[in-house]
């Protein structure tokens, strides 16, 4: 297998990596301002009323959720396991790692199509027959308008994972990595670990307030 | 070179101990600590977070030039919860006073 070279417009493969890391960085800089402005318009709302949030927080599946994020937070150390063995040249190795986040990836959005059926059954999702009770009901919509939209840019962004990886692992599987060169499964790496940050903050937000009272 | 295919101790570690904190934090979300369960529910989402940041995503390893592009964009996002609040917080005592003529 020959040694790979830099791209045309770098002095060495170094300098590359570098330059790949910070292009990465930048994105996910532009991510967090993507759902930061989401959360903030949660918080926003979720300071004007608290106990309906509250409320509404109480009819999200917890143990789907749980489950979720453990799910995310297992697939995010198999991909930084993948990173640390296609350092040391287990190109192959890690192609099954890859492939095995990916896996989780998707029991991740299947459970998560579970949960939608479920909620679209009791009348939860706002703009899908949304119907609600009591005089919390506005705020309840709210809570769910932003448990929707966030969640499925979410699972947008975990389907993206999914086919980077499931690309990613078959070039690792033909051994495209090695010691020196292996900068792509590093930056998609950093993607998804963003994505599990992601969901680790809506987990805390979505599923966990409201359950004590 | 051989390949290592053990995973690192302290990936092992880091991953086991998000596992254990996700099982403290929905615990402690049924207990009843009022606004408490809010302040736990964030520090351990934050705790979470860093684990992922520092260990999974190898910051604890990178120079001062990559930490700060990782940190900029919750620097600017600070200032958009700072300036938001500033606002919501406040706009109840200070009520429009200027008549536009309608």
């Amino acid at each position: 297998m020959p040694e790979p070279q830099p791209a045309a417009q770098f002095a060495h493969l170094p300098q590359q990596h570098e330059v790949a890391q910070l292009g990465i960085w930048t994105f996910l800089a532009t991510e967090v301002l993507f759902f930061g402005a989401l959360l903030l318009s949660y918080a926003v709302y979720r300071s004007a009323d608290p106990a309906a949030f509250a409320e509404a927080a109480r009819h999200t599946k917890i143990a789907i959720g749980t489950i979720n994020t453990a799910i995310l937070l297992t697939s995010s150390f198999l991909v930084a396991w993948a990173v640390a063995v296609v350092k040391t040249g287990g190109s192959r190795f890690a192609a099954f790692l890859l492939w095995s986040a990916a896996a989780l990836g998707l029991s991740f959005i299947g459970l998560k199509g579970v949960e939608y059926a479920m909620e679209y059954g009791e009348h939860l999702l706002p703009g899908f027959g949304f119907r609600y009770d009591g005089p919390a009901s506005q705020s309840v919509a709210l809570f769910f308008s932003f448990y929707i939209v966030a969640t499925v840019i979410h699972a947008i962004h975990v389907a993206v994972g999914i086919a980077v990886f499931a690309v990613i692992g078959r070039r690792a599987y033909q051994h495209a990595y090695s010691g020196s060169y292996h900068s792509p499964v590093i930056v998609f790496g950093l993607y998804w670990h963003f994505v599990d940050i992601v969901w680790i903050f809506l987990f805390a937000l979505i599923y966990l307030p409201g359950r004590s009272g | 070179m051989t390949p290592v295919i053990r995973p690192p101790a302290v990936l092992v570690f880091s991953w086991l101990a998000a596992l254990v904190l996700l099982s403290i934090t929905v615990i402690a979300a049924y207990l009843p600590l009022g606004a408490g369960n809010t302040i736990v529910a964030l520090l351990i989402a934050f705790t979470k977070a860093a684990i992922v940041a520092a260990v999974f995503m190898e910051l604890r390893r990178q120079n001062g030039f990559i930490i700060t592009f990782a940190t900029a964009g919750f620097f600017w996002l600070a200032i958009l919860f700072w300036l938001a609040f500033t606002d919501y917080s406040t706009r109840a005592n200070f009520p429009p006073t200027i008549n536009w003529g309608l």
